[in-house]
């Protein structure tokens, strides 16, 4: 079978690879591209695990081929963290407990970015049905809810600070 | 009634440590925030090739033929295996995860021979130079099936009619010992004075019959293995696990290999829940990988770890309990027949053993049944065999408090176990907190806070073991002060805090010096699984030790500097200080930096097998809001209270609470195992088997209640298990309260709940 060429920034990087028309966004971005912290749970868009934003919307990236990826823009959990440090909520993670095996904690993570991206002040019972497509076996979910609700504030008075300066 | 205990207090509030109590940002957390951290799937090494597993579409069958050579035939097709690659081994028992393993079962587990036993049980494997070719040669593969019938029902599988799974399957622990096989492998029977006679005593004897379908861990990360056999005969596997001593022994013994031949590289965990401690595809992948002389990635589909690992028991219970007007329980019997899976050995007797356990029972007579049947064989999960039992006791002792007009709490209090009681299960309690947690609940806001219509509350008590057993740890003291802390034990949630909280608190430094390590099978000592929730106490001790011989170094050290003997140099907080003061202190770091001159480097090991596991009790309350019109039911509010001994990381200790919970509430409302009339398993994926989500559940409360456990030195007791064996009940009791229905079958789904209530006239 032959391989397509695609394109895609990726974290902001112009990233090129081939990929097999039957092969998923999943398993380019793990194989070729070599990002394995997007995780694979399930490969039927149950789990959440493999979740990245693809131009601007939450996606389970086991449920897309990696053809349909030419020309889009991806983040995943590798392109949280940045020179200044680490995002607010990678840091409202680490500091509330919100993770134990850490295997779910990249969607987590990238699904409560997408969701603070659009709402930077969600309620307790919004952040529970924005990452109610992420399954943590672990956690029940307390902890994670938690520093999801943290880092908005976090980010919130960052932002009001910055407005003051 | 006297009591010796000590008043639960918080850590936090608790003087005397410095680092143990407190709540510092794990150390391998960063590295699992940004997407570092390397779980099972996460290896890739040159010229590796991907292996795949062909699995049985039948529940039972005769297998007549395989023929392998097409699958051969196939472009990039590099190797191939079947059952019959692998030794034949006598039936042996060896130390297992929360039970013990059958060598012999355990072979035929990941590779059938003669007969596959359920669906999606393995019987051949190869490995290709892609997933496409893996996939088509297993597509390739021709055999041929004597289909047979099939039994899944535990009670079905009791029959004198039910279709025997093994031929040589006689009943142990039975006299006379039957003449016949059966599908039963063991009764288990505990029993003390005369039940039968104490029940005439009784003013009140509630009897009911339980039924609880098969649940799965669940963990997120499906089972994965890298397998590397070089050209001497030696092996590297990296592997997700949950003890990776336990695979290189396991594979070692089933490969008919020297384990020394073995090294195990643990990859991160993505989930155990006792899920991992054992092998399915690891000796598969180094088969392939010595035959095909590449290394060899296997990696199981959700659906495969469904229909092929896991799950923990389906059962049958029977529970009566019997108790005087003034709440004293005087008698209490049952009968528990629990599904083991297509090989012997489901956790039916831990059930018999902790369905009581909380409680001071003069009379009682408990019988358990290990029943094999055509599902896969079950695997330990989170406190195994105690969670259904518990169901069942702690619906009944609900029911009885209430027919004798009593708070169910303030009626287990009066049965309360305490130090000095004799154990259901045998011994004499030492000191254990299950009443703090009882009252830890009583005193809890939540207990007293109002309901709505449609709402109820219900309160469950459960009993776990703990697990000590053997681990290795070894210090480092490094150049420059700080400490490196291995250990054999695979973080699953936050242990490596643990042991360089404990390590931060010996030696006195900060705990952001220690480094904590897991190392693999060839740079630490033998250790056992992360299971029984056995590794803040046991590893955790062969840190405390090590570190202890390591500061006992650093005095001798300093004594040597300062020439003056040793009994005169004292460690405190970090330094070596003379008892006199005639000499400047000397920190870690100072002796590091001068041990050349010393003696050589600072380091020692030490290696034990942890006396002394602390028991462990937990007491839940449960708020439901049951929909008349549809039978949902939503969780509202839930707290927990559970005995740590010490919380060593409250916030990991919380963790463990607030999953255990998380997983009772799937097991109490959701999760079961459903197999169509062909024995198939008809729902092999997370949308059809439903695991709680975020929108499911409410904060779970949690109160850490500490009472030291003596047989540790810091009085910690596991924290990882116990949480999961109130739920159940929990949930019933709270829909009773709501509905006035008791509930006898798991799960309590909208269907069943709907049915009661119709049945009920509602």
């Amino acid at each position: 079978m032959s391989s397509t060429p695609v394109t895609a920034t990726i974290n902001e990087d112009q990233v090129e690879f081939l990929c097999q028309s039957d092969q998923t966004l999943l398993e380019a971005l793990r194989d070729v591209v070599g990002l394995t912290g997007v995780k694979e749970g399930c490969a039927t868009g149950d789990c959440g695990a493999c979740s990245v934003i693809l131009d601007g919307r939450l996606t389970c990236s086991c449920l897309v081929l990696a053809p349909e990826a030419a020309g889009a823009t991806i983040f995943t959990v590798e392109g949280m963290a940045g020179p200044d440090g680490l995002h607010p909520l990678q840091q409202s993670f680490l500091e509330g407990a919100a993770l134990q095996c850490g295997v779910c904690t990249p969607g987590f993570l990238v699904a409560a970015k997408s969701l603070l991206d659009r709402r930077a002040d969600p309620s307790e019972s919004e952040v529970r049905y924005a990452i109610a497509g992420n399954l943590c076996r672990c956690t029940g979910y307390d902890k994670i809810v938690r520093s999801i609700l943290t880092a908005a504030e976090d980010m919130k008075k960052a932002a009001e600070e910055k407005e003051k300066v | 009634m006297t009591t010796t205990i000590a008043p639960p207090t918080t850590t936090e509030a608790n003087p005397g440590y410095k680092w143990v109590g407190t709540r510092p940002v794990r150390h391998d957390g960063l590295d699992k925030v940004t997407g570092r951290a390397r779980f099972g799937a996460d290896l890739t090494l040159p010229g590796m090739l991907i292996g795949a597993v062909l699995r049985s579409p039948h529940a039972h069958a005769r297998i007549l033929s395989i023929d392998t050579s097409p699958a051969k035939a196939i472009d990039g097709v590099k190797a191939v295996v079947t059952g019959a690659d692998f030794p034949m081994l006598e039936s042996e028992a060896g130390e297992g995860g929360e039970g013990e393993v059958d060598f012999r079962d355990l072979c035929h587990n990941i590779m059938a021979r003669d007969k596959v036993l359920y669906e999606g049980h393995a019987l051949a494997a190869v490995a290709a130079t892609s997933r496409r070719a893996a996939l088509a040669a297993l597509a390739a593969i021709k055999v041929d099936y004597e289909v047979l019938p099939h039994v899944i029902d535990v009670e079905d599988a009791m029959m004198p009619d039910a279709p025997v799974l093994h031929e040589d399957m006689i009943t142990a622990g039975m006299d006379p010992a039957p003449e016949t096989p059966s599908n039963v492998a063991a009764r288990y029977l505990h029993e003390r004075g005369d039940a039968e006679q104490a029940f005439a005593g009784a003013d009140v004897i509630v009897e009911r019959e339980f039924t609880t379908k098969p649940v799965h861990q669940g963990y997120i990360e499906p089972h994965a293995v890298v397998a590397d056999v070089a050209e001497d005969g030696r092996a590297m596997v990296w592997c997700s696990s949950q003890g990776h001593f336990m695979v290189r022994t396991y594979t070692a013994k089933l490969l008919g290999w020297e384990p020394s031949r073995i090294k195990v590289i643990p990859a991160e965990i993505g989930g155990g829940f006792g899920g991992k401690t054992t092998v399915y595809i690891e000796p598969v992948a180094t088969l392939l990988s010595q035959k095909a002389g590449r290394p060899v990635k296997v990696v199981m589909t959700r659906d495969e770890v469904f229909r092929a690992t896991g799950p923990t028991s389906g059962s049958k219970i029977r529970f009566k309990v019997g108790a005087r007007r003034d709440g004293t329980i005087v008698a209490a019997s049952g009968w528990l027949a629990y599904q083991a899976g297509a090989f012997k050995g489901s956790p039916v007797e831990l059930g018999v053993m902790c369905m009581l356990a909380p409680y001071n029972v003069p009379n009682f007579h408990l019988e358990g049944f290990d029943v094999v049947n055509n599902m896969p064989k079950v695997a330990a999960y989170r406190a195994p065999g105690a969670p259904m039992a518990a169901f069942a006791s702690e619906t009944v002792l609900d029911e009885v408090a209430r027919a004798l007009d009593m708070d169910p709490l303030e009626f287990r209090m009066a049965n309360a176990a305490e130090e000095g009681v004799k154990a259901v299960y045998g011994p004499r309690f030492r000191r254990i907190g299950y009443r703090e947690t009882v009252e830890a609940i009583r005193d809890h806001p939540h207990y007293s806070e109002p309901l709505g219509s449609n709402q109820g509350r219900g309160v469950a008590s459960g009993f776990w073991f703990n697990f000590g057993s053997v681990s290795s740890a070894t210090v480092h003291i490094n150049e420059d002060g700080g400490a490196s802390v291995m250990t054999g034990s695979p973080d699953i949630g936050g242990s490596r805090a643990s042991m360089a909280l404990m390590a931060a608190e010996e030696l006195g430094i900060d705990v952001y010096r220690i480094t904590p390590i897991v190392a693999d099978t060839e740079s630490i000592g033998f250790t056992d699984m992360t299971g029984g929730s056995r590794v803040t106490h046991a590893t955790g001790m062969a840190v405390i030790e090590a570190c202890r011989t390591v500061v006992a170094d650093l005095r001798a050290r300093a004594a040597k500097i300062w020439d003056v003997d040793v009994d005169d140099v004292e460690w405190v907080e970090g330094r070596a200080q003379h008892v006199e003061g005639n000499h400047p202190p000397l920190t870690t770091e100072d002796l590091a930096e001068t041990s050349a001159r010393t003696g050589g480097p600072i380091t020692a090991s030490a290696s034990l097998n942890a006396r002394g596991a602390g028991v462990a009790f937990s007491t839940q309350v449960c708020d439901v809001e049951v929909d008349p019109e549809t039978g949902a039911v939503e969780i509202l509010r839930y707290t927990t209270a559970q005995d740590a001994g010490r919380a060593i990381h409250p916030s990991y200790v919380e963790g463990q609470m607030q999953g255990g919970v998380a997983q009772g509430i799937g097991w109490a409302l959701n999760e079961e195992y459903l197999f169509d009339r062909q024995g198939v398993m008809e729902n092999p994926g997370f949308l059809d088997y439903r695991i709680p989500v975020a929108s499911d559940l409410p904060m779970i409360d949690t109160v850490i209640v500490e009472v030291p456990n003596p047989g540790h030195p810091y009085g910690v007791r596991g924290v990882g298990e116990v949480g999961i064996v109130p739920p159940m009940a929990a949930v019933a009791n709270a829909i009773h309260d709501a509905t006035g229905l008791r509930l006898e079958e798991l799960p309590m789904s909208p269907v069943r709940v709907l049915a009661a209530i119709s049945a009920n006239g509602g």
